[in-house]
């Protein structure tokens, strides 16, 4: 009869490795993430009962009624309780589905007043680059037969484009904080994925398509960008940072960047 | 249900050809999507490659319908001999329509139009290779047919293979209209 | 098409060798050869993925049997990363088709379906030696990649163009080894299509006398549904494989876009879309968890029932429930793609169906409850591995319900998390009803009993080993570990989990070597274990009907006449606690 204290063994310590949260979310940096952490925590909540609850009637069940020579009750089902059990999960579970459709619709589908600050970012095998407008606010054309990494133009920007004189071209995306950033995503050659954890969010680069992606951090700090969609062999070095500052010191650093161009 | 029953060897016969026509509208399905997806993702459609020439090679496959329909019709009546000479001449017509489409590929190669000259162009000739593959199994089985009856091995219990044969063929022209329309009409 | 088996076939026992082990037509040889293939199958995904931990946790380490093998994969013994990422692409490409796809349908159900339903072969038996053929074809074309130039292919089992669609210059293995993964997949979807369109006919047409639909046993009620999902899914992905091979050969532009640059080359390719292949692989790719996971559904149904003397509990409930999931596995592939760029919108579509399929998952587990409640259990090896399914069954699902909602899988999407989820409930969950599966009918098939005791010593410890490896899995993923990383020493945040990952690969370690236990059981079985009777387990469904093992003909001239369901255990009044579907009482 080890069966039923193995699951319920294995079921208090899964679900008390959960509960430590010893590997768990860097810290939120944002209202988004924040609201990310507390609708996780409610699923988790209700999976982390059912998993429990149902692993330990699994082992209950098997140590009630293991072969004591007893006669088992023949029994074909009940309507009733099929009923019941489907109308239950099928409340739960569309209700889980449901309640975080919210989150979504919020980050993909909201208008917004602050048509915020644009940001183009290119992946590459391995490498991100970000570009910024520059003073005058506009990105120059680009053509991707100018494209030429060793000489700092990973974008092609075209160099008689007066619109493109003033853009400057990062490797790290620094933004100010507290406002939306409009990134635009483009891959040049494979898809690849922009994911920050401390965002909670994520969305891959799929060349031959730009894709508008709004952020916002509010905590200033440096976060790590982490490729998430395979590229390729170098896919697991594919990192850059993203750098939140204050407003005031972003604009310091456009400044001076412009003024190096 | 019982498998010794007679009539159990010619309705799973058909069953399974019928599972197969599943598979194959799949196939043919996910093309059609694709093809859709294809077009709408981008601008550089310019329309699908549809020679004239299709129209003839269109009229040999019904043709070739026609003449399996009147062998089975002869074939149930027991008229052995009628139905020799309405299979051939549909495995004839069978075999001239997959020359005729090779000459469309030929003409269209001529004509500088290949594979990968244009989006259109690749599904024409994914679709119609596609199409002609299957035919070509169908043409076999019906080819093999016809050598047993020209050589009057074909048994009685054959009537099986015949309508299998024959409906799989019908079905191929009904998927030969539906690509026509599709190149000649949705694609341009 | 091959002649269908209508009549009682005239036994080849006569045949040579070559008819009667290689090239026979007998469903339960070639169940037999499908069966060996995923064993041996099994094993090179798990030597595989051991060489995938051990990097993972060593990267630094030589180790000369790595050079031995990949000269140019590991120079000096230390495995660099496009070795990884080919060996993790095979790794997933051999178990998902190889094993999950294969062991459950085209070995179990081979062998048995004509068995339960009291017919003489499968409906085509040379059409079913020809998809035993292919598939075999389809394995070799596969392994031979990581003997071509360049290797095996780093792009996953998925295989996302540009990434699989553009050659050699986007990296090793990306070129011949890539092309044959194309040509193996499409080999294997009509291998699987002709094994469809086998199990349909058989179910439909080749019931004996009495075995009406609603007769069958829930494991013949499995693979006709998981038939029915293969015949809708495989020639979407056939299709998908044909217009993928064509961007890679022939220079065509149906998922390549415009103004691609490569390792600084520019394509001449125009106005492609990525996302259609992802569209048409995940057609087939969400379906494809249910074949690989109904065929156990059905065959743990029928261990229960039978380990517990109790008819399955709502045996009309689980038919809908496999038949609900079957027709919603074609709508929810979406899932898969939430955050690829595709229209916000319909991710929302995706999600609400895919937490409905929750639904019939849980009526499952639930009946499954219910079939042991009121039991009388006894505790069998295959007993263990049917109750340590749906202790597994539970834990994978119910991840699934967090990753099927696309605000949270924003965050999960390719972590850690996804790979514990998936592990447990396809790999897992399957790999134990299939371990049920050959102990229950191991004796049926051989004629002789497996050994309990190492039986049962294998259960515990690969039911411990499993939650070892996959649970620390699902942390790291909650730390945002993203998955298919060959390395994680570029990132700070990766250094704080180096614990999960060795406690993933040790178990790995453990569990793998566990698994010697099984094939020393399976093999010393087979020819030492003692004999088994006509029905060891005093079961109900008609194979315990005939011979361990039953004789070529199966029923021969004498097709059994069914009288009653296939679960009817200790019926009330009954001189036994188990009456057989063709005993009148």
């Amino acid at each position: 009869m080890l069966l039923p204290l193995v699951i319920w063994a294995t079921a208090v310590l899964v679900a008390a490795s959960f509960a430590i949260k010893r590997w768990w979310f860097p810290a939120p940096i944002n209202a988004h993430a924040a609201s990310f952490d507390s609708i996780f925590s409610v699923n988790l909540l209700i999976m982390g009962v059912i998993f429990f609850v149902a692993q330990a009637l699994l082992g209950w069940l098997i140590w009630k009624h293991r072969d004591r020579g007893q006669q088992a009750r023949h029994s074909e089902g009940s309507t009733r309780l099929e009923i019941l059990w489907t109308s239950i999960t099928l409340l739960l579970f569309v209700g889980a589905g449901l309640a975080s459709t919210g989150l979504w619709y919020e980050v993909h589908l909201s208008a917004l007043a602050d048509a915020g600050l644009k940001i183009e970012v290119a992946a590459k095998q391995f490498a991100w680059s970000f570009r910024y407008p520059g003073p005058d606010g506009k990105f120059g054309k680009t053509d991707i037969k100018l494209v030429n990494d060793a000489a700092g133009n990973p974008f092609g920007i075209v160099e008689n484009d007066p619109a493109g004189k003033d853009d400057i071209v990062s490797s790290a995306l620094r933004v100010p904080a507290g406002r939306h950033v409009q990134l635009l995503l483009q891959s040049r050659d494979v898809i690849h994925n922009f994911f920050v954890r401390e965002l909670r969010i994520k969305q891959d680069l799929v060349p031959g398509m730009t894709i508008p992606f709004r952020i916002r951090a509010d905590k200033p700090g440096e976060y790590e960008i982490a490729c998430s969609e395979l590229c390729g062999l170098g896919h697991h070095q594919m990192r850059s940072v993203l750098v939140v500052v204050s407003q005031q010191d972003y604009d310091t650093w456009l400044r001076r960047q412009a003024a190096q161009r | 249900m019982n498998v010794a029953a007679p009539g159990a060897r010619r309705r799973a016969s058909h069953t399974g050809l019928y599972a197969f026509l599943c598979s194959v509208i799949m196939f043919f399905g996910a093309f059609t999507s694709a093809m859709v997806v294809r077009r709408g993702a981008s601008n550089d459609w310019k329309g699908i490659p549809a020679p004239d020439l299709l129209w003839v090679n269109t009229g040999i496959l019904a043709l070739s319908s026609v003449a399996v329909e009147k062998a089975r019709r002869h074939l149930r009546e027991g008229n052995r001999k009628n139905f020799n000479i309405a299979w051939s001449t549909a495995s004839l017509l069978g075999a001239l329509f997959i020359a005729g489409q090779i000459l469309v590929w030929k003409d269209l190669r001529a004509a500088g139009v290949f594979l990968n000259s244009h989006p259109g162009s690749a599904f024409f000739y994914v679709g119609t290779v596609a199409h002609a593959a299957h035919l070509a199994g169908g043409w076999i089985a019906m080819a093999f047919l016809n050598w047993q009856a020209l050589r009057w091995t074909l048994g009685p219990g054959k009537r099986t293979a015949v309508d299998v044969a024959s409906i799989y063929w019908h079905f191929l022209g009904l998927l030969w209209v539906y690509l026509l329309w599709l190149f000649r009409f949705w694609g341009n | 098409m091959a002649a269908p088996a209508g009549r009682p076939k005239v036994t080849n026992m006569n045949h040579g060798f070559l008819r009667r082990y290689l090239f026979s037509t007998d469903h339960k040889t070639i169940g037999l050869q499908y069966i060996t293939l995923s064993i041996f199958a099994a094993f090179v995904g798990i030597a595989l993925s051991v060489l995938m931990r051990f990097h993972l946790v060593y990267p630094e380490s030589r180790w000369r049997l790595l050079e031995t093998l990949w000269p140019d994969g590991a120079p000096g013994g230390v495995m660099t990363p496009e070795l990884y990422l080919s060996l993790m692409t095979m790794h997933g490409t051999i178990m998902v088709f190889f094993l999950l796809t294969t062991v459950p349908q085209g070995g179990f159900g081979n062998y048995f379906l004509p068995l339960q339903i009291g017919a003489a072969d499968m409906a085509f038996p040379r059409l079913n030696m020809l998809s035993f053929w292919t598939t075999f074809l389809s394995f070799v074309v596969l392994c031979a990649a990581f003997f071509v130039e360049g290797g095996a292919p780093l792009a996953g089992w998925t295989a996302y163009p540009p990434l699989s669609a553009v050659g050699q210059i986007a990296g090793p293995g990306q070129g011949l080894g890539q092309t044959l993964w194309v040509l193996s997949i499409a080999l294997f979807c009509i291998a699987s299509l002709m094994g469809a369109i086998n199990f349909i006919t058989t179910t439909l047409e080749l019931r004996t006398r009495g075995m009406s639909l609603l007769r069958m046993p829930l494991t013949c009620w499995g693979w006709f549904t998981t038939a029915i999902i293969s015949l809708f899914a495989f020639g979407v992905l056939l299709a998908g494989g044909v217009l993928l091979l064509l961007d890679r050969e022939a220079g065509t532009s149906f998922f390549l876009p415009a103004g691609l640059m490569i390792n600084d080359k520019l394509l001449a390719n125009k106005g492609g879309s990525p996302l259609l292949f992802q569209h048409l692989f995940w057609f087939f790719g969400h379906p494809e968890v249910y074949i690989a996971i109904l065929p156990g559904m059905g065959a743990v149904s029928t261990i229960l029932a039978t380990f517990s003397r109790k008819p399955v509990f709502g045996y009309r409930a689980m038919i809908w429930a496999m038949l609900i999931i079957g027709f919603l596995s074609f709508v929810v592939w979406g899932h898969h793609m939430f955050i690829s760029g595709m229209s916000p919108y319909s991710s929302i579509a995706f999600s609400l169906l895919t937490v409905t399929v929750g639904v019939p998952s849980a009526i499952k587990t639930f009946n499954w409850l219910g079939t042991i409640w009121g039991g009388s259990l006894r505790l069998t090896t295959a007993m263990l591995f049917a109750l340590g399914f749906v202790s597994v069954f539970i834990s994978g699902g119910l991840t699934g319900l967090i990753l099927g909602q696309p605000a949270l899988d924003s965050y999960f999407h390719d972590t850690y998390f996804v790979v514990g989820h998936f592990h447990m409930i396809m790999g897992v969950a399957t790999v134990f009803a299939a371990f049920a599966a050959t102990f229950y009918w191991f004796p049926k098939m051989r004629g002789r009993m497996m050994n309990e005791t190492l039986g049962r010593i294998h259960f515990y410890l690969t039911f411990i080993g499993v939650y070892a490896i996959f649970i620390p899995m699902h942390f790291a993923g909650i730390a945002g570990n993203p998955r298919r990383y060959a390395d994680f020493a570029q990132f700070d945040f990766l250094k704080d989990l180096s614990f999960l990952h060795k406690a993933t690969t040790h178990a790995a370690f453990f569990t793998a070597a566990v698994q010697l236990l099984f094939l020393f059981n399976f093999l010393w079985s087979w020819w030492k274990g003692p004999k088994a009777g006509q029905n060891p387990w005093h079961a109900t469904t008609l194979e315990w009907t005939l011979p361990s093992p039953p004789p070529e003909e199966n029923f021969g001239h004498n097709p059994p006449q069914v009288h009653r369901g296939p679960y009817d255990y200790s019926l009330p009044g009954a001189p036994k606690d188990f009456l057989m579907q063709q005993e009148e009482r």
